[in-house]
C-alpha cells in the first residue's frame, strides 16, 4: 500500500518559522486559517489578510496571500475598506485582545454593527503579550499581571471585556463564535468555527467574528502544558465556548 | 504502516504533541539540542504510532508531518 502524506503545512502559510514563544497556540490558529482556506479553494491570489499590532504582527511573513499591516486596532476599518475595494477577495484580519478589544473597540463594534462582509479573527489570551504581559480588557479577576501585580482587582481595574456577548446584542452581525485550542478536539471545533466563517464571507452573508482562547505560557509565567490547563479551568468558565450569533 | 516526521530543528520543545499523542510514544529527548537551541520532541516506538495526526494538531510550530 502506498504512502499518503495525511498532515503536512499548509500550502498558504510560508515557510518561514514562527516567532512564537513556545506553546503559544497562535502558530496553531495560523495554520488553521491557512487549511481552512485551502480546504475551500480559494487560491491565494484570492485573499487579502490584515495583520494587527500585538504578539502576531508579523503574520504577515507567515501567510502566503497578500496582506497588509494595520494600525493599532484599526484591522477592521481596513479590513472594510479593502473589502469594499475588492469585493471579490475574501479579507480577513487577525487580531489580539489588546488590539481588537482596547484600542481598537470602536472599530470592531462598528464593523460589525454595520456587517462589513468580513472575517476577524480574535485570539484572546488575556494579556497584552509582544509589550511584555500588561493588563489587557480580557485580564481574569485576580489575574497576575506586569501592571496589575497582586491580580486584577474589579474596584481599581474594572472587569473583563466579553466581546463576544457584546458583539452578539448587535442587529448586524452574521456570525459569533468563541472557541479554544486547549486540546486537539478543540482545536478541530475551532477549525470548524473559522470555516464556517469564511464560508459566509464567500457567500456574501457579511460580518463574522470568530474569538479563538489561546495560552501565553511566557507572561502567564506556566509552563505550555500548564498553560493549556490554565485555559480549561480558568479561561472557559469566565468566557464560555460556543455560537453566540449565527443568523444561518 | 502510521509514521510521523518531525522538522526537528523547527521544534521548540513545548510538550503540548507529547500530551496530545493517545499512544504516548512522543516525548522529549533532553539529551538532544536543535539548531535552534531547544530539546526537540521525538518518537520513541514508530511501530506504535496510529497516525492519528493528534500531536500535528496540537503543534503551534508546523513541525509534524504525518504519513499513511
Amino acid at each position: 500500500m502506498e504512502e499518503k502524506v495525511v498532515f503536512a503545512r499548509p500550502s498558504l502559510l510560508t515557510d518561514a518559522p514562527f516567532h512564537y514563544c513556545p506553546g503559544c497556540t497562535h502558530g496553531i490558529v495560523h495554520r488553521l486559517i491557512a487549511e481552512v482556506l485551502g480546504e475551500l479553494n480559494v487560491s491565494r491570489e484570492n485573499v487579502i489578510g490584515i495583520a494587527p499590532v500585538g504578539c502576531a504582527v508579523f503574520a504577515y511573513d507567515y501567510f502566503d496571500c497578500d496582506m497588509t499591516e494595520a494600525a493599532h486596532g484599526r484591522a477592521p476599518a481596513v479590513a472594510t475598506g479593502i473589502k469594499r475595494v475588492h469585493p471579490d477577495k475574501v479579507v480577513f484580519s487577525y487580531q489580539g485582545d489588546g488590539d481588537l478589544a482596547c484600542i481598537g473597540a470602536a472599530e470592531t463594534i462598528h464593523a460589525a454593527a454595520r456587517n462589513e462582509n468580513i472575517t476577524i479573527i480574535f485570539i484572546n489570551n488575556g494579556i497584552f503579550g509582544m509589550t511584555g504581559g500588561q493588563m489587557a480588557p480580557t485580564t481574569l479577576l485576580g489575574q497576575y499581571s506586569t501592571t496589575c501585580q497582586d491580580g486584577r482587582d474589579p474596584v481599581l481595574n474594572g472587569y473583563p471585556v466579553h466581546v463576544c456577548e457584546m458583539l452578539s446584542q448587535l442587529k448586524g452581525p452574521q456570525y459569533i463564535e468563541r472557541v479554544s485550542t486547549h486540546d486537539a478536539a478543540n482545536v478541530l471545533k475551532a477549525k470548524k468555527a473559522i470555516k464556517k466563517a469564511f464560508q459566509y464571507q464567500l457567500e456574501g452573508k457579511g460580518f463574522s467574528m470568530i474569538e479563538v482562547l489561546v495560552a501565553c505560557p511566557t507572561n502567564w509565567k506556566m509552563t505550555p502544558v500548564k498553560a493549556l490547563e490554565h485555559i480549561k479551568n480558568e479561561v472557559i468558565p469566565y468566557f464560555p465556548l460556543g455560537v453566540y450569533k449565527d443568523r444561518g | 504502516m502510521a509514521r510521523v516526521i518531525f522538522n526537528t530543528d523547527r521544534c521548540k520543545g513545548c510538550g503540548l504533541c507529547v500530551t496530545a499523542c493517545p499512544k504516548q510514544i512522543v516525548h522529549i529527548n533532553g539529551d538532544k539540542v536543535n539548531a535552534i537551541g531547544y530539546n526537540p520532541a521525538e518518537v520513541s516506538e514508530m511501530d506504535k504510532c496510529i497516525g492519528c495526526a493528534m500531536c500535528a494538531t496540537m503543534c503551534p510550530d508546523c513541525v509534524i508531518e504525518v504519513r499513511r
